[in-house]
């Protein structure tokens, strides 16, 4: 198998897949390069994320990286899951193979995209 | 956990008998075929009986006309590079096919770039190559035209001989990749239109890093390698003569009752697509009846094709997908995007090649689990519209 454990069991097991009903905010990518799509929906409660959850179609490392980026914000102020990065999903994942580092680009900037969408929703400079 | 294999375009594992042939040859057959001892007579009789074993089967003229080589890339390099050079005074056009394997492909491209012309014809829907369209772009400059005899990816199989009748009355060269039509194609090259041929042993259950390019009498091609007198200096080297051994054997095992194999793996493989078909949103790739034995090729729509096949893994298949994340090169299939696919559906896809040990309990296993896995996959698609 070309990932370790953990991608594995976030590939197998994926934690909070699915939709929000009414979401504080969506936030969608589309990777160029490969085409992997990437959908995360948040909860915010007073400027904590008390739920989220996410849509994929792409590759094992695309959903090992949504599945284990939802685990690192439950329960986040706005700011730090906007501190977290790509690199960071990569890293909580255990690595990836090089070739793949670019499939799991994508979580972080979903999220950064749906705190966006939250924002402008809300009025939030 | 049963481990169930349906990647034989890939490779195939290597047969006993082929093996029991080998053994002496890397046991007490040592010698070298160029030697004038014994040692080296030994060595002789196995490479000759071998060549003659490999010209049996393609039905060539003569033993002569078999070049061995490390394999299928090795051959199409020296074929098409080698009437390159040969010929590059007479003209400089060569044609091609805009599915070839990568080892055409490339050589076709790099060969663009210092200076020769090249049409890359495109296909239909089912990866058909068009013999008119083929005959329209043949020019006064045209050297060389070389078309597959049946794709790797989607199984479509060429009208090759068509194709070779027209090269021939124009006077051009015909060269044929057809690394997956041996054994499932019969060929006789005595009475076929073909000039170069090439072939790998390992996709027909014999060795890896062995195969071989046919080579019609008279064909003029100049070397790649530079060395010693072996194989008509065409392919300098001393030779791998386990391999050749090998190979002669295996090409001899996959070229006898051609028509029985054949139909039985077809009937393997309808109940496959029979089975797959039964999945909503899901297309066949290729050609409905021009198709090899063993291929099947389907797009599963709104998943991605690495994690079928990760999850397939994990339920003991293995199988393939010309999906971007699995090429490493970041994009998908150009045989899938040549016929017509958008990015999304070429990622969706999946290739299960079948062979001589898969059965129908293991197909129908096959089918079971993949109806699981395309519903849990779809569950977390973004792009199914629910
Ligand atoms: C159509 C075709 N041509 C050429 C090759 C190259 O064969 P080899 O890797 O044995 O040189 C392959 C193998 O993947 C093939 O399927
Ligand atoms: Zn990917």
């Amino acid at each position: 198998m070309m990932y370790n454990e953990k991608v594995m069991d976030h590939f197998q097991n994926p934690r909070n897949v699915g939709e929000i009903d009414s979401p504080s905010g969506v936030g969608e990518v589309g990777n160029m390069r490969c085409g992997d799509i990437m959908k995360i929906y948040i909860k915010v409660e007073d400027n904590i994320i008390k739920d989220i959850k996410f849509l994929t179609f792409g590759c094992g490392a695309a959903i090992a990286s949504s599945s284990v980026l939802t685990e690192m914000v439950k329960n986040k102020t706005i700011d730090e899951a906007l501190a977290i990065t790509n690199n960071d999903v990569a890293e909580e994942l255990g690595g990836l193979p090089a070739a793949k580092l670019h499939c799991s680009n994508l979580a972080a900037d979903a999220l950064h995209n749906a705190i966006k969408d939250y924002k402008e929703k809300n009025n939030i400079p | 956990m049963q481990r169930i294999y349906m990647d034989h375009s890939a490779t195939t594992p290597l047969d006993e008998e082929v093996l029991e042939v080998m053994l002496p040859y890397l046991r007490e057959i040592h010698g070298n075929p160029s030697s004038v001892h014994v040692f080296g007579s030994e060595a002789r009789k196995g490479l000759n009986e071998a060549r003659e074993k490999v010209a049996a089967a393609l039905g060539a003229s003569s033993p002569e006309e078999i070049i061995f080589t490390s394999g299928a890339t090795e051959s199409n390099n020296i074929a098409i590079q080698g009437v390159a050079r040969a010929l590059s005074s007479r003209g400089r056009h060569i044609i091609t096919s805009s599915i070839e394997h990568h080892a055409v492909l490339d050589t076709v491209k790099y060969l663009g770039q210092i200076g020769f012309e090249v049409t890359f014809l495109p296909v239909d829907q089912y990866g058909m190559v068009d013999p008119d369209e083929l005959a329209e772009n043949i020019t006064e400059d045209t050297i060389l035209v070389s078309i597959m005899a049946a794709n790797n990816e989607i199984g479509t199989i060429q009208p090759f001989e068509k194709i070779g009748e027209i090269c021939r009355e124009r006077g051009v060269y015909f060269h044929t990749d057809a690394v997956q039509a041996i054994g499932y194609l019969p060929f006789n090259l005595k009475e076929q239109p073909v000039d170069m041929l090439s072939l790998s042993a390992h996709k027909f259950y014999g060795p890896k890093g062995i195969g071989a390019l046919y080579c019609r009498k008279g064909t003029k091609i100049r070397q790649l390698c530079f060395g010693g007198a072996q194989e008509r200096k065409i392919r300098p080297g001393t030779e791998n003569l386990p391999g050749i051994v090998g190979l002669g054997r295996a090409i001899e095992l996959a070229t006898t009752d051609i028509e029985n194999r054949s139909r039985n793996l077809a009937a393997l493989r309808d109940r496959l697509i029979r089975g797959l078909l039964e999945i909503e949103d899901i297309r066949l790739n290729g050609h409905p009846q021009k198709r090899l034995p063993g291929n099947v090729n389907v797009s599963v729509l709104y998943v991605e094709g690495e994690s079928l096949l990760l999850d397939l893994d994990l339920k003991g298949v293995a199988a393939s997908s010309g999906s971007a994340c699995t090429s490493g090169s970041l994009d998908p299939s150009h045989v899938l995007m040549a016929i017509g696919l958008d990015h999304q559906t070429a990622q969706g896809s999946l290739r299960l090649s079948l062979g001589k040990s898969n059965t129908v309990a293991e197909i129908d296993y096959t089918v079971k689990c993949l109806k699981e896995i395309v519903e849990r996959l779809r569950k977390m698609s973004p792009v199914l519209k629910k």
